[in-house]
């Protein structure tokens, strides 16, 4: 079909791509920025103002050397890697079981078990209950007080649940046939032809502990624990607001003459790993919320 | 006679329910042990927080538990009616919701739409890619960014000092300023991804329609108004339903994360006041009154924007 423009559309079509263009801008330029600030002179970068377009100064790497040589972020990454690791097989295995039980007709519960999960979309306790809980299970200031409050995401779930019953019956039907149980039927059928679902679980699911902070905040005191986004917070931002005043942000100058520097370079080291890897698994990403779509 | 036929029916069906249960549970115990974990999961982590809910009817003393504290009724509810920072919190949370919504709702879809009319299909994947980045960004570092360019030295506080005459302040210690700043920063790490659903939405609409409007010589705007936004309709009522149910929670991390008691005046909403007031001055029964009254609001705002949606136009969550 051949398709005549008229010239409004065409003028049309050349603002709507230089606004593209600027959304683009806008969207990469704080990384850059930060980018630049990262191998910028820190004796510069302590004075300058605005703006920054390229390295300030002689560019340096000596901003990365410091910050991959602070214990905080050694080990903020090491306890983040753990929960990422460790969360992610939890959520996977009692998401991928309650989508599986949620789907047998024979599960005489599944009813029960789907309305309470929807009632928790709508309704929660909220903060301080929950935060009474951990307590009363004696979980507080461990590992499993972060790991176990958010085992399973209902809308996760849901997904899950849109996948498996996507599965063609005849599949495992032949399997009970050969005398299959239940736990073979999830192990060796459903769970080998859900690939592309659990893909896109463990990317969400490892995103968010990931880029966890508030639990990890309220239900840990001990600083061993602490994963990588509280070192971040106490970096980036209670150095901030705790100081929000001009004349004590000038004192801090004067304290710490790469204080700056790493700033930067930390909001690097916390943010490659990660947008590095998300291009090539964006389609997975895309692929969820749609299946997410479907279903809503 | 038939009272006693209907009384007999019933239990025969009873028994059988009871019966079947029995069955399928020797058939399939493996099922049954696999639900187990799920099914505690929510017990543990939601119903009983749900159940914990009654601390707010109470003067809760750790030591003596859910069971042993004493009643108060409704005091602290009353408290909270009565706090000097009441009507403060209620019109911060609706105020920073309801612009969060006005603002930060229709930039998706606009957004998604206009990247529909890309004509390159590389530029359309560049552009995607590149804008739904900000959403895999961690809140801790986003708002690490935001106080790096919101700073006096920073360069948005150099241009809006620039733009309006003003001496160059530290933005984010300035209540006026806390709205603009948490919606455009919401709208800046959220209109990518959040388009994904409507370029989802838009890509179902069957092409026919456009061919038949071509051949009637409907233009490009015509077809947005006539096809596209009505075949994106109901996606948009769903996520506008949902995104009115969280009205009430407002993205309250991030609160946290940027107000300071310079800026309480327009930052600090209920959700926030509840963790400070419940687990910073651990004030419990206190913050969960709050809390509940927090909850309670927002289910009510589900409901009816369902309810609404239904009678409007046929599309409702359940």
């Amino acid at each position: 079909m051949v398709i005549h423009k008229s010239t409004s559309e065409k003028v049309f079509d050349v603002f709507n791509a230089l606004f593209m263009i600027g959304l683009i801008i806008i969207t990469i330029y704080p990384l850059y920025y930060v980018i630049m600030a990262s191998i910028s002179d820190p004796k510069q970068l302590l004075r300058h103002e605005g703006f920054i377009f390229l390295p300030l100064g002689q560019a340096t790497l000596k901003g990365y050397k410091l910050t991959l040589n602070n214990p905080n972020i050694l080990l903020g990454y090491r306890n983040t890697a753990f929960y990422v690791l460790v969360g992610t097989l939890i959520n996977l295995f009692m998401t991928s079981i309650g989508s599986y039980v949620v789907t047998r007709k024979h599960f005489h519960f599944r009813k029960l078990l789907l309305i309470m999960m929807t009632i928790t979309m709508f309704f929660n306790g909220g903060l301080i209950p929950l935060f009474i809980v951990v307590q009363t299970l004696k979980i507080y200031n461990t590992v499993w007080a972060v790991l176990l409050p958010g085992a399973v995401s209902v809308w996760n779930l849901l997904i899950m649940k849109t996948f498996f019953e996507g599965i063609p019956a005849s599949m495992e039907e032949s399997a009970i046939i050969d005398g299959a149980g239940d736990w073979s039927v999830y192990w060796k059928i459903i769970l080998p032809l859900s690939k592309p679902v659990i893909a896109v679980m463990v990317l969400f699911y490892g995103v968010g502990h990931w880029n966890e902070w508030f639990y990890p905040m309220i239900f840990l005191r001990d600083r061993g624990k602490f994963p990588l986004q509280l070192f971040l917070r106490e970096i980036l931002v209670l150095n901030q607001s705790s100081g929000a005043t001009k004349a004590t942000a000038e004192n801090m100058m004067e304290e710490s003459y790469f204080k700056e520097l790493i700033r930067y370079c930390t909001i690097i080291a916390a943010t490659v790993p990660i947008l590095c890897v998300y291009p090539f698994l964006q389609k997975y990403f895309v692929q969820g919320v749609m299946i997410g779509a479907i279903k809503g | 006679m038939s009272t006693q036929l209907v009384t007999t029916k019933h239990l025969l069906k009873k028994e059988s329910v009871g019966k079947t249960l029995i069955k399928n549970i020797k058939k399939h115990p493996v099922l049954y042990i696999m639900a187990l974990p799920v099914f505690l999961y929510f017990v543990i982590f939601h119903f009983f927080p749900m159940y914990g809910l009654i601390i707010s009817f109470q003067r809760y003393i750790p030591a003596k538990g859910l069971f042993g504290s004493p009643w108060v009724g409704l005091k602290y509810f009353t408290d909270f009616f009565k706090d000097m920072f009441f009507w403060r919190l209620i019109r911060n949370t609706f105020t920073l919701s309801f612009l969060d919504l006005v603002f930060g709702f229709p930039v998706p879809i606009i957004f998604a739409l206009l990247l529909n009319e890309l004509t390159s299909s590389k530029f359309k994947k560049i552009t995607q890619t590149i804008t739904y980045m900000p959403h895999f960004i961690s809140l801790v570092v986003v708002c690490g960014l935001i106080f790096t360019f919101t700073r006096s030295t920073g360069p948005i506080a150099q241009i809006v000092a620039s733009w309006t005459g003003t001496d160059i302040t530290n933005l984010l210690g300035q209540s006026q300023n806390f709205r603009t700043i948490f919606v455009s920063t919401n709208i800046w790490q959220g209109f990518g991804w959040g388009s994904i659903i409507y370029f989802a939405a838009l890509s179902g609409i069957d092409p026919s329609l456009y061919e038949a409007a071509v051949i009637d010589g409907a233009k490009r705007m015509k077809q947005v108004i006539y096809i596209t936004l009505p075949g994106i309709a109901p996606t948009i009522i769903i996520l506008l339903i949902l995104r009115l149910g969280q009205i009430m929670s407002v993205g309250f991390e991030k609160i946290i994360l940027l107000y300071s008691p310079a800026t309480y005046e327009t930052a600090d909403v209920i959700s926030s006041y509840v963790y400070r007031k419940g687990l910073l001055e651990l004030n419990f029964s206190f913050g969960t009154a709050v809390g509940l009254f927090n909850s309670v609001i927002n289910f009510a705002l589900i409901l009816m924007a369902n309810t609404v949606s239904r009678r409007v136009n046929q599309t409702s969550l359940w």
